[in-house]
């Protein structure tokens, strides 16, 4: 009973990667749009221009920055704005890495269904991150 | 009622004024708090109202405002959706995503791809914690979110395909269904479960919890996994195309259909947002949908609303603000609505 009370291995295992990579993602949002406004870095859209552009639908926003979607901002990095997608990349993939941290774990304790399972999810995330995945125009 | 006062014995009225004191104060706080948030949206209305206000030819109208002015406001809406989200125990992105497109000049691709990210964020942040005590369980919610999240990378793709007016009125006619949810649905601390069903037993999807207030262990275990996993597709195409966090679907699924206590629902439902949101916001990254002048203040507002809100929350919880969060969503899914209707 009292063993069943305490979270299981991967769950520990997944809980303390995620509090971390939670709290370094966060601190580099923060610091990359700190370096952002004030303007250290120079953004490739000026921001006295955003306001033409947030308005519009992503596709000519695109077309009209010429922003490549994808990962074409890891080549922009040295542009201000740019630089902020290391954070949001970060909090955004922390938990792929949650679950490639627990997949070993998974088959140490002969838990294969989960395993498979948590195989299938990194590939479905990997998936999405990839960018081969891309949304028609409208 | 006065002679009822005074017939008290002394000992015991300074207690009682303090109690109604505290009352008035967390009354008058809320009606303050509720009257700031109308008045920020009202605000942001009449900035879009001046003799250049026309129409773009995306459909969004052009503000007057000068450009630092919108992520200034943004961040202190998300601010206040913040306290309003912890206090009405709902997550930012429901608010955010009606919110913010009904009253701020940024296409609504752009801010589903923020809301997308708020609702990550707070879900990482909460994460840790939730599974260290047990209350979120990560057996319960890995073979839920494979289907919500292959399914919110095809919402996201649906919803960037389709015209934003298409989205707008969708969108609206969504926020109103909530209102009806957490108007209608009723929740079950421990809801009975006879017999968990094959697949769950299968899947050893089951746990005990320590709950703190009686502290009792809770033996749980679910049914009806199947329909949950079913439900779980319509959820995630939801979150994906509307860029909202799906707790508002996710615990009524859990906890009525699946027969999860309402304790390990809310807290699995929200680890299953970090899950379900971060396929969907890749969706967004790599298509271009991601501004960080509006992600960036948001994720810092409403995470700062949020810590205010919890220690709010630890001093009084008014039933009252549950009704503020259905008027907010009434208002913003109606605005939703009427902006896709072009009204």
């Amino acid at each position: 009973m009292a063993d069943k009370l305490k979270a299981t291995e991967e769950q520990l295992a997944y809980a303390k990667l995620l509090d971390k990579g939670m709290k370094v993602g966060l601190l580099v949002l923060i610091i990359t749009f700190v370096i952002y406004l004030t303007g250290i870095l120079a953004p490739h859209i000026p921001v006295n221009d955003l306001p033409k552009y947030w308005v519009l639908p992503v596709y000519s926003y695109l077309e009209q920055t010429g922003i490549h979607p994808g990962w074409a901002w890891l080549g922009m990095l040295g542009k201000g704005d740019f630089l902020n997608f290391t954070g949001i990349a970060f909090l955004a993939a922390v938990t792929l890495v949650c679950y490639l941290r627990i997949i070993p774990i998974l088959f140490k304790n002969k838990d294969t269904i989960y395993g498979i399972i948590a195989i299938i999810e990194v590939l479905v995330l990997g998936l999405a991150a990839s960018g081969l995945l891309r949304a028609g125009g409208h | 009622m006065e002679n009822d006062v005074s017939a008290m014995p002394k000992q015991r009225l300074p207690g009682l004024f303090s109690r109604l004191r505290q009352i008035r104060v967390s009354r008058t706080a809320l009606v303050c708090l509720f009257a700031l948030v109308l008045t920020v949206f009202m605000f942001i209305s009449m900035a879009f109202i001046s003799p250049e206000a026309v129409q773009a030819a995306s459909g969004s109208a052009r503000s007057v405002l000068p450009w630092w002015a919108w992520p200034l406001i943004l961040f202190i809406v998300t601010f206040l959706l913040g306290i309003v989200a912890v206090l009405g125990g709902v997550g930012g992105g429901v608010l955010f995503v009606p919110i913010v497109s009904g009253f701020f000049p940024f296409n609504i691709d752009f801010v589903r791809g923020a809301g997308l990210l708020v609702a990550l964020s707070g879900a990482l942040a909460a994460g840790p914690g939730l599974l260290r005590k047990g209350l979120a369980d990560l057996r319960l919610c890995m073979p839920l979110a494979i289907i919500a999240s292959a399914s919110s990378i095809v919402g996201a793709m649906i919803g960037l395909a389709l015209p934003a007016n298409v989205i707008q009125i969708s969108l609206g006619a969504t926020i109103l269904g909530i209102v009806l949810i957490m108007l209608m649905a009723k929740k079950s601390e421990y809801p009975e479960v006879k017999q968990a069903c094959a697949l769950s037993t299968a899947l050893r999807m089951n746990g005990i919890y320590h709950e703190a207030s009686t502290g009792q262990n809770i033996n749980w275990h679910v049914h009806r996994t199947a329909q949950g996993l079913a439900t779980f597709v319509i959820i995630g195409l939801m979150a994906g195309m509307f860029g909202l966090g799906a707790g508002w679907a996710n615990v009524p699924v859990l906890n009525l259909m699946m027969g999860a206590p309402l304790k390990v629902s809310v807290a699995t439902s929200k680890f299953l947002l970090s899950i379900t949101d971060t396929a969907a916001a890749w969706i967004y990254v790599n298509n271009g949908a991601v501004l960080p002048m509006v992600v960036v203040p948001s994720i810092i507002g409403i995470m700062l609303g949020s810590i205010v809100g919890v220690r709010i929350l630890a001093r009084t919880k008014p039933a009252a603000i549950r009704y503020i969060v259905i008027v907010l969503l009434i208002f913003a899914g109606g605005r939703s609505l009427l902006k896709g209707l072009g009204i």
